[in-house]
């Protein structure tokens, strides 16, 4: 199973990653706030990823990584 | 030995820059620089790493400069007081990023596009800092077609060690006149230069070169590191020649063309009896105040010849702390003194206060 | 388990200082992979801009210069003059590259410069405050637009590489955007494509990059990439408009 971890508090809450998300498993938290004072971008179900790493690839701050 | 050729003092920058070390030019063409290029065109293809290029403007060929500056070499452009104002920033910026640097202005008359005959009506732009914000150059002004090599090697030497833009300013008539010098024929030593960006290799943390600084006190602290430095070459670097200054109750103060036309004056004065003598700035930043100051102690009247409408007299006149009177003799727009005139100020001046 | 995506070598650990959603973010991460790619960073030197991308020198691993509004290409031509076997780039927005130092670009261009040039193209002058850009589409409304681009009295906007691609000079000139993953991957190649050449001393290799500015376009980071796709996109058309390397390959 794909693993995607985020460095969290470079997070700017855009949103980028979640529109690119093909499983829709992403989601701005909005209870949650970073360092920066943004609502970090976080996986709701990590068993749906497939590793494709659209996210990382729309993301602007390099908040993701993703290992396959 | 040193070899002595027959010169045009515009060559003579080219061949003493090329014998410094300095391997890469950029210019742009204007009236009356354009043998300097012309030489650098014709000789640096033909030496190994030699780069001449023809911008597509002053900013162009400034920041060229700032981009070699960048990587430690020695470098330069040259052009007259028009293309010079065009250059500003770029020599702003270089000043701003601590980077040695060559900047020729030979002056033409101004302001505007003035005429192309010699001037010295760049020289506030020239001492006083050109661009924005605070910084200096050091300014050169060679009186010989010697002077114009020597100088052209010492601007690099200490443009290098103090880490900061050079300007050598001369005129027209100082950059067509032919005269016999001598080249040096060693290259110099050139300093370690650890932050100039040349690749990391890998081997070290990346080197910026930068002037800016958002951050208030940050660009504060650099600006008065840069004041310590400049108030070393103030110490250090101050440079002139005096002419029977030793009982002289008239000073002349002069510098480049002007300087050749007042010694003549002095001359004829001396044998009328009239005790004058010339301080002739080398340096203008640094600016001799000292030596002025020393004058206004024992000489009646300073006179300023310049070939403007009166800008070293200001320095003079700060120099002397106004103890005497600082007088001006000058032509402006392209026109040049007659030693006649220079006698007959000093004339005055020596009938005046009796 | 194998790492699929990270954060490449050539960016330092320094947070990137762009708005949400700024898609300069993902340009700067292209060019680091580039230079990973080609393993070239401790050769490279880039020159930072004017504008928003004026602190990209603290975010290159790579030695970096900043230089004057405008003036990267002709700081980037001594650059790679003083250091031939040295890779050279330049990071420049519209108002810098189009506008204020547009000399320097068609010059570098038609003199063949051995560099790489990354062109940000968002049609706006983001670091002030959004004023109107050479790049800003007709009937564009920015702080200095208000009433939206005029082209009978500002004029039209500038294509950058229809424009250098007239010249015999340059080696390859593409236009490529950022708004999707497909166009990121294809930014990608381009952007390589454009180091690669420099590697090769073919020289001067530009990329525009279609960009977007949330922030100053007044609109959600997403709703600004659709921008690109409907009003960008139609007026800068992507592709490649000059790449002598494919003319030869004929």
């Amino acid at each position: 199973m794909p693993k995607v971890t985020f460095d969290t508090d470079l997070c700017k809450g855009c949103g980028l990653c979640v529109s690119a998300c093909p499983k829709q498993i992403l989601v701005i938290a909005r209870d949650k706030i970073n360092k920066k004072g943004h609502s970090p971008a976080e996986m709701t179900d990590q068993s749906k990823c497939i590793g494709c790493a659209f996210c990382a690839t729309m993301c602007p701050d390099c908040v993701i990584t993703v290992e396959k | 030995m040193a070899e002595k050729v027959l010169m045009k003092g515009n060559e003579a920058i080219a061949e003493a820059a090329i014998r410094a070390g300095c391997l890469h030019y950029f210019g742009y063409p204007i009236t009356p620089q354009t043998e300097l290029a012309a030489y650098m065109a014709k000789r640096m293809p033909k030496i190994e790493g030699g780069v001449f290029l023809q911008a597509e403007s002053e900013i162009a060929a400034i920041n060229m400069v700032y981009g070699v500056a960048s990587t430690g070499k020695r470098v330069m452009t040259s052009s007259s007081s028009p293309g010079v104002s065009l250059k500003q920033e770029g020599i702003s910026y270089i000043a701003g990023a601590d980077l040695p640097a060559l900047i020729v202005n030979v002056q033409r008359g101004g302001p505007g596009l003035g005429g192309i005959q010699p001037s010295q009506s760049d020289y506030f732009q020239a001492t006083k800092g050109g661009g924005h914000g605070d910084y200096h150059l050091i300014v050169l002004t060679p009186a010989s077609v010697q002077e114009m090599a020597d100088l052209t090697g010492l601007a690099f030497d200490l443009a290098d060690k103090y880490r900061m833009p050079a300007m050598l300013l001369a005129d027209g008539t100082m950059g067509q006149m032919m005269e016999p010098v001598e080249l040096p024929d060693s290259a110099p030593e050139m300093i370690a230069k650890p932050w100039a960006v040349t690749g990391t290799q890998m081997q070290r943390k990346h080197n910026i070169i930068n002037s800016l600084y958002l951050v208030p006190e940050e660009l504060e602290k650099t600006n008065f590191e840069r004041y310590q430095r400049y108030a070393e070459v103030e110490k250090n670097e101050v440079r002139y020649e005096e002419y029977m200054m030793d009982d002289a109750e008239i000073c002349v103060v002069a510098f480049g063309i002007a300087a050749r036309v007042s010694r003549n004056a002095v001359v004829e004065a001396r044998k009328q009896g009239i005790k004058a003598g010339l301080i002739r700035p080398i340096t203008i930043w640094p600016f001799p105040k000292a030596a002025i100051a020393k004058a206004a102690t024992h000489c009646k009247e300073i006179i300023s010849v310049e070939l403007s409408m009166g800008q070293m007299i200001e320095d003079i006149a700060l120099a002397s702390e106004c103890k005497v009177p600082v007088t001006l003799c000058n032509r402006a727009g392209g026109m040049i003194p007659e030693p006649d005139q220079v006698f007959e100020a000093i004339k005055k001046a020596a009938g005046g206060n009796e | 388990m194998a790492v699929v995506f990270e954060k490449p070598k050539a960016l330092t650990d320094a947070p990137l200082h762009y708005c949400p959603g700024c898609t300069h973010g993902i340009i700067h991460r292209l060019v680091a992979q580039a230079i990973d790619e080609l393993g070239i960073e401790g050769k490279t030197i880039g020159v930072a801009p004017v504008g928003c991308a004026v602190m990209a020198y603290n975010y290159f691993s790579c030695d970096m210069v900043e230089a004057a509004h405008g003036r990267a290409p002709a700081v980037a031509t001594g650059l790679k003059r003083s250091l031939p076997e040295n890779i050279i780039f330049t990071y420049q927005g519209d108002g810098d590259l189009a506008s204020i130092g547009m000399a320097e670009t068609v010059h570098s261009a038609t003199r063949n410069e051995n560099i790489t040039v990354i062109f940000v193209n968002n049609a706006i002058y983001g670091m002030t405050g959004g004023q109107m850009a050479p790049t800003s589409l007709p009937g564009q409304v920015t702080q200095t637009s208000p009433y939206g681009r005029d082209v009978t009295t500002a004029g039209f906007p500038i294509r950058i590489c229809e424009l250098l691609s007239t010249l015999d000079g340059p080696e390859y000139i593409a236009r490529v955007a950022v708004n999707n993953v497909k166009n990121v991957k294809q930014a990608q190649k381009a952007i390589k494509k454009a180091f690669e050449n420099q590697v090769n001393n073919r020289g001067f290799s530009l990329v525009e990059v279609i960009s977007s500015c949330p922030t100053n376009w007044g609109m959600t980071p997403d709703a600004a990439l659709k921008w690109i796709d409907e009003k960008m996109i139609p007026y800068y058309p992507l592709g490649v408009y000059k790449d002598r390397s494919a003319k030869e390959g004929e």
